[in-house]
């Protein structure tokens, strides 16, 4: 059946308040005590058995955060958060140490079942150890270092990775295993003093993924990590390490849904990557985290500092995102061009219906020579939403014969949301050529009709016209991902019209 | 057998009365033709027969296959077997036409209680049609309408038409924006459609569209109203002596 036609199913079996992901999970909780000090922060390093060296840098940026102010320039309006009145750590109750998805509470696999992520089906075709040479090689293999709450739950095809010399792991654990990789590289990107939200994450970021491919390798599989938030009031502090070596490729797919809930929740993530000479880094996101409902109340409050450092010569970065879900998106995956001929792309989708209201972008700032950078921005408004495309694109005085082309495409569906363009040039030097193309437009009576006369329903036409609309960047993902994603856009378009 | 019972029909677009009063009966197997100067209502009786939104029924009625049609969604009248061929077909940038026929016939299907269409049964039924139409494969494979040329668009309509088979086809202007060739071509495709069991509704200014496709009766629209009926003679007098004289008569 065409994906399309799909997706129109699902569509018709969900209600506007039946959230596909808004379940719990009974499972106790080991706390951190609520609200932010000191003493939280060194509860965090504790429970991770961190070395010194960590929590000091933990310290540093929570003393930092202490000076620093909420941003208050994109456009989103949401009431004041009380950071005392949160909790910074939960973990699942560790029975004892898992070295076999037997061994992990099955009802953290049921929850993952009812995700759809296969990992218990994977584990058990593959094998948590898969023995050499019985793989069906037709089978597309995708590693899931599955993040429940915050601590990673189990790895899976660790043994193959390392055969390549790749390290994935829950980033607590390379900071045990890798310290050299992660003194060297944690913060580079993206510097403890970045902002009010990355400075926070720093403090007390609990988990999260650490890549790093030696040079010349390219990594056998996609790796994919499943972020989930599951205990109530607890704000999601992921980090995100990728270094990619001299000559090496890495493919790494981030998808997260969260449960329904009333209170508003806090996610502010950091994602560092790091391109060495020729290398190349391919990051896709599909964000799903719970919107609220359809009176506005609730949903996850996403803030999150991504930025790739293209630190090599002829490196690349590319980041591809699908975003559908939070109440607030606050989110600009970024590409320092500091290598010559290095490349960054950004490539996005960004969805919002009911009362989200999402401001996404990027920056491409281009400092070595010969730099060039793509934007594709594709921003679909429905409902009383708001959504705003912020970026800037900036040539340094050094960066010559810097390139970058924009096009970012909003499309309005009703006449109570709102799309706003808010883009950033700068050049300073003569040599740099910059195009931005930008297109607002209403999805159309006409085309509706159309397609409904042509016997489609109208939540039908407007997921197909959608898809169309958005068709660039779906290409752009992963295969596994662009299913998935096109799924994803019409379920959260349902209701939007008539 | 009637097809259509369209019974002294009243729209109303706004605050307007576009339809005074309409009725019109088209049985099985017949072409009939609608010749009318602009404004006259030939455009809203089409809209209003496919259930486009907009257009308010204040009195009468119509009756498709002996069912209230004004009662039915327009995706339902779709399924049963009602095509609208449009005067402008819109562009859907991004979505390939092969895509497009697919998801509208298995939609119309479902909607029917009939079983999908399996990607090589499907694919062996484009491939049928859009060859007796003169399409080329690649014109499929773009985004609909995107790009294409007025002739293009017009035989994508025809090329529908062929699969979905509806039972009652309107083929809104079909000849405007077309050259003659085009048009034959069009015309070829329409009277290749031609059942015992389908009905046509031409509309159209022209007299010339009718000599490709030619029509069994011919009714000229004045005003919201149908003042006069005949055969396809009406549509050669028309050609001679023009709309005015109906003017009074509405």
């Amino acid at each position: 059946m065409p994906a399309v036609q799909e997706t129109v199913e699902r569509v018709k079996r969900i209600d506007v308040d039946q959230y596909r992901y808004g379940f719990e999970t009974l499972i106790e909780s080991d706390k951190a005590p609520k609200g932010l000090s000191e003493e939280t922060v060194k509860f965090i390093s504790q429970k991770k058995n961190e070395p010194a060296w960590m929590l000091q840098w933990r310290l540093e940026a929570y003393r930092r955060w202490l000076t620093m102010t909420e941003p208050t320039w994109a456009r989103v309006d949401y009431p004041k958060i009380d950071f005392q009145d949160l909790y910074y750590y939960a973990a699942p109750k560790p029975k004892k140490t898992v070295t076999s998805l037997d061994e992990i509470d099955p009802e953290i696999l049921r929850t993952y079942e009812k995700l759809g992520i296969p990992l218990r089906e994977v584990a058990m075709l593959e094998g948590v150890e898969p023995k050499v040479g019985e793989q069906d090689p037709a089978r597309r293999k995708i590693a899931v270092d599955a993040v429940f709450d915050s601590v990673s739950v189990a790895t899976t095809f660790k043994a193959e990775l390392k055969k390549a010399g790749v390290i994935f792991m829950p980033i607590s654990e390379a900071i045990r295993e890798h310290p050299e990789l992660v003194q060297k590289y944690l913060g580079s990107v993206v510097p403890t003093s970045d902002n009010f939200y990355a400075t926070l994450n720093s403090a007390v970021f609990s988990d999260g993924s650490f890549v790093y491919v030696p040079p010349g390798v390219r990594c056998p599989m996609e790796l994919s990590t499943y972020f989930r938030i599951n205990e109530r009031n607890t704000g999601q502090f992921e980090r995100t390490l990728i270094i990619a070596d001299k000559g090496s490729y890495v493919s790494y797919l981030e998808g997260c849904t969260a449960p329904q809930r009333d209170e508003n929740q806090l996610h502010a993530a950091v994602v560092e990557l790091v391109a060495l000479d020729d290398a190349e880094i391919k990051y896709s996101t599909v964000q799903n985290w719970y919107p609220g409902n359809s009176e506005g109340k609730g949903g996850i409050y996403n803030f999150v500092t991504k930025r790739g450092d293209c630190r090599g010569n002829n490196s690349k970065i590319s980041w591809t995102q699908v975003e559908t879900g939070s109440a607030i998106t606050w989110k600009y995956p970024s590409c320092i061009l500091r290598g010559d001929n290095s490349r960054g792309e950004f490539y996005s989708i960004a969805i919002s219906n009911g009362f989200q209201q999402v401001d996404s972008g990027t920056k491409m700032i281009h400092l070595g020579k010969n730099t060039s950078s793509r934007i594709i921005s594709k921003g679909i408004a429905a409902g009383k939403s708001q959504n705003t495309y912020r970026g800037l694109v900036t040539a340094h005085r050094k960066a010559t014969g810097a390139r970058n082309f924009t096009a970012c495409d909003s499309l309005l569906i009703g006449d109570k949301c709102g799309a706003h363009t808010v883009p950033y040039i700068e050049a300073k030097n003569s040599s740099a050529t910059f195009e931005h193309e930008a297109t607002t437009s209403k999805i159309s009576e006409d085309v509706l009709f159309y397609c409904i006369q042509r016997g489609l329903s109208q939540e039908e036409a407007v997921g197909l016209v959608v898809n169309g609309f958005v068709k660039d960047v779906l290409q752009q993902l992963p295969m596994e991902f662009a299913v998935e994603a096109q799924k994803l856009i019409s379920i959260s378009l349902e209701g939007s019209v008539g | 057998m009637a097809l259509l019972e369209v019974k002294d029909l009243k729209v109303r677009v706004e605050e307007r009365e576009i339809l005074h009063g309409l009725t019109l009966t088209v049985n099985e197997g017949e072409v009939h033709a609608i010749m009318g100067p602009n404004g006259s209502g030939k455009s809203t009786l089409s809209h209003v027969i496919a259930g486009k939104p907009g257009y308010e029924v204040t009195d009468g009625q119509i009756l498709f296959k002996g069912e209230d049609l004004l009662e039915m969604a327009p995706e339902e009248r779709a399924a049963k077997g009602v095509f609208l061929a449009f005067q402008y077909p819109v562009e859907i940038p991004g979505v390939a036409t092969m895509t497009f026929l697919r998801t509208a016939l298995n939609a119309q299907r479902k909607a029917r209680g009939e079983s999908e269409y399996s990607t090589p049964d499907f694919l062996k039924k484009v491939r049928e049609v859009s060859k007796s139409l003169n399409i080329p494969q690649d014109m499929l494979k773009r985004g609909v309408n995107v790009g294409f040329s007025g002739g293009e668009k017009k035989r994508n309509e025809v090329l529908q038409m062929a699969l979905f088979e509806p039972s009652l086809c309107i083929l809104d202007e079909m000849d405007s924006g077309l050259d003659i060739d085009a048009l034959r071509i069009a015309a070829d495709g329409v009277n290749a459609l031609h059942s015992p069991k389908r009905a046509m509704v031409v509309i159209t200014h022209y007299q010339r569209l009718l000599n490709y496709i030619v029509p069994d009766f011919v009714h000229v629209m004045s005003k919201g109203r149908v003042v006069k009926s005949g055969d396809k003679q009406l549509a050669l007098e028309l050609e001679e002596s023009g709309y005015a004289q109906f003017e009074d008569a509405a």
